[in-house]
């Protein structure tokens, strides 16, 4: 019994664990498990039961010889140890802060126009970007057009977040649609700590959900304009919505948004911006004949295909925050 | 121009130093915000907007609220308000 837990206890985990909640020392319980296991040597025959008064059964001999033997790691090892982890931390956290404040300090200045960002790629996009995209916002022209690519990649790796956190935290439910005992507790817990019929919240919400809605929606449709873009505006929506279901609660939300919701949107929109920038990959590069135009720069519906990828990421990037609070918070949606 | 930004360089730096030697774990995060804000107000003076209104929504909006439902789950405001926050505040 008292090897398993011999074990366990030498293992890397516990000594983890035992150190991040500063418990006991490293070192003392390595000294105290090497008593032990002198202890067990010198009394093979020693009754396990016990095990926890072992400390009373050594006799004065023994004790002497231990004395003895450890004195020097117990008292002036263990003291010197210590100082040596001391100085090294702090020697480690001061050379990795002059590290950083040497890199910060040989950093090209800011603004600078001989800086190396400052080369031919943006230039060219400063100067052709708008007759090439038709996007006034030169960022949206960027990241929609020249880099759509990389967006592609973010927006994927948001929906791969969302689905990280559904495996982790969503509460499963059965196929008849009866809740289970999982989720009815994991609703009560809701219920206990969230609130429910906030009278000042429900007036505020009801003023400010309509205009924080229109406001996401504004900075989505305008991404090619002006300042702002999908992903800004997906996330203005989603705080939109989290608002309303803080407000009103689940019954209210759940007739818009459900779980296959957010399974459609998210797959739909991340499908559409797939197979649409593959198509102007295709067709734009290599000088064929494409139906996608740049249109009239400064006009909402222009720009080629930016502003429907705004809508795709912006649906993308709402629906993921809803769906982070709702499984936060109880586990569904 | 060049006054308010010291200002809001400073404000960023006490902010992120207090935010971590907060004991409490709600002013930690107002703190937080509050720092994030600052950090928007930057961007703006940097003439970079879609920064700006990225930082604000995602920084100050989206985080913060996650974080305040992760504090609620593992009771860390209530412990620390001596059970005075069972569903009264909002967020």
């Amino acid at each position: 019994m008292a090897k398993i837990r011999n074990d366990y206890e030498s293992s890397w985990w516990p000594r983890l664990i035992g150190w991040i909640s500063g418990g006991s020392d490293e070192l003392d319980r390595d000294l105290e498990k090497t008593l032990e296991e002198g202890e067990e040597a010198a009394a093979p025959e020693g009754d396990h039961h016990e095990d926890y008064h072992f400390t009373e059964r050594i006799s004065a001999a023994e004790k002497a010889t231990y004395d003895r033997l450890f004195a020097w790691s117990r008292n002036r090892g263990a003291k010197l140890v210590r100082w040596f982890y001391r100085i090294a931390s702090v020697l480690i956290c001061v050379s990795i802060i002059a590290l950083l404040v040497v890199t910060a300090a040989s950093l090209p200045p800011f603004g600078d126009p001989s800086n190396p960002a400052n080369n031919e790629v943006s230039q060219r996009y400063i100067e052709q970007g708008m007759q090439e995209t038709g996007a006034v916002n030169i960022v949206a022209g960027m990241i929609l057009d020249y880099r759509a690519f990389d967006t592609l990649g973010e927006s994927n790796v948001l929906f791969i977040a969302a689905c990280s956190v559904l495996i982790l935290l969503r509460v499963p439910g059965n196929k008849s649609g009866a809740p289970t005992p999982e989720q009815l507790e994991a609703e009560a817990d809701d219920r206990m700590y969230e609130p429910k019929n906030d009278m000042i919240l429900q007036h505020q919400a009801a003023l400010l959900v309509p205009l924080v809605l229109i406001y996401g929606i504004y900075v989505i449709m305008n991404g090619h304009i002006s300042p702002g873009g999908g992903f800004s505006g997906g996330a203005i929506m989603g705080a939109g919505l989290i608002l309303y279901l803080n407000a009103f609660g689940f019954k209210k939300t759940g007739r818009f948004f459900r779980y296959g919701t957010f399974k459609t949107i998210s797959c739909m929109a991340l499908s559409f911006y797939a197979l649409s920038k593959a198509y102007s990959f295709f067709t734009g590069a290599n000088h064929l004949p494409s139906i996608i135009t740049p249109g009239t720069p400064g006009m909402l519906f222009s720009a080629g295909l930016i502003p429907y990828l705004n809508i795709a990421v912006g649906l993308v990037v709402c629906c993921t925050m809803y769906a982070f609070y709702t499984l936060f918070r109880k586990g569904d949606m | 121009m060049e006054f308010l930004m010291i200002v809001l360089l400073l404000f960023i730096i006490i902010g992120a130093i207090s935010v971590s030697l907060t004991k409490d774990l709600l002013t930690s995060l107002i703190i937080f915000m509050a720092h994030s804000i600052a950090v928007s107000i930057i961007w703006i003076l940097l003439q970079s907007p879609d920064l700006a209104i990225t930082e604000a929504a995602v920084g100050a909006g989206i985080t913060s609220l996650l974080l305040f439902v992760t504090l609620k789950k593992i009771h860390a405001i209530d412990v620390q308000k001596g059970g005075k926050a069972h569903g009264e505040d909002p967020q």
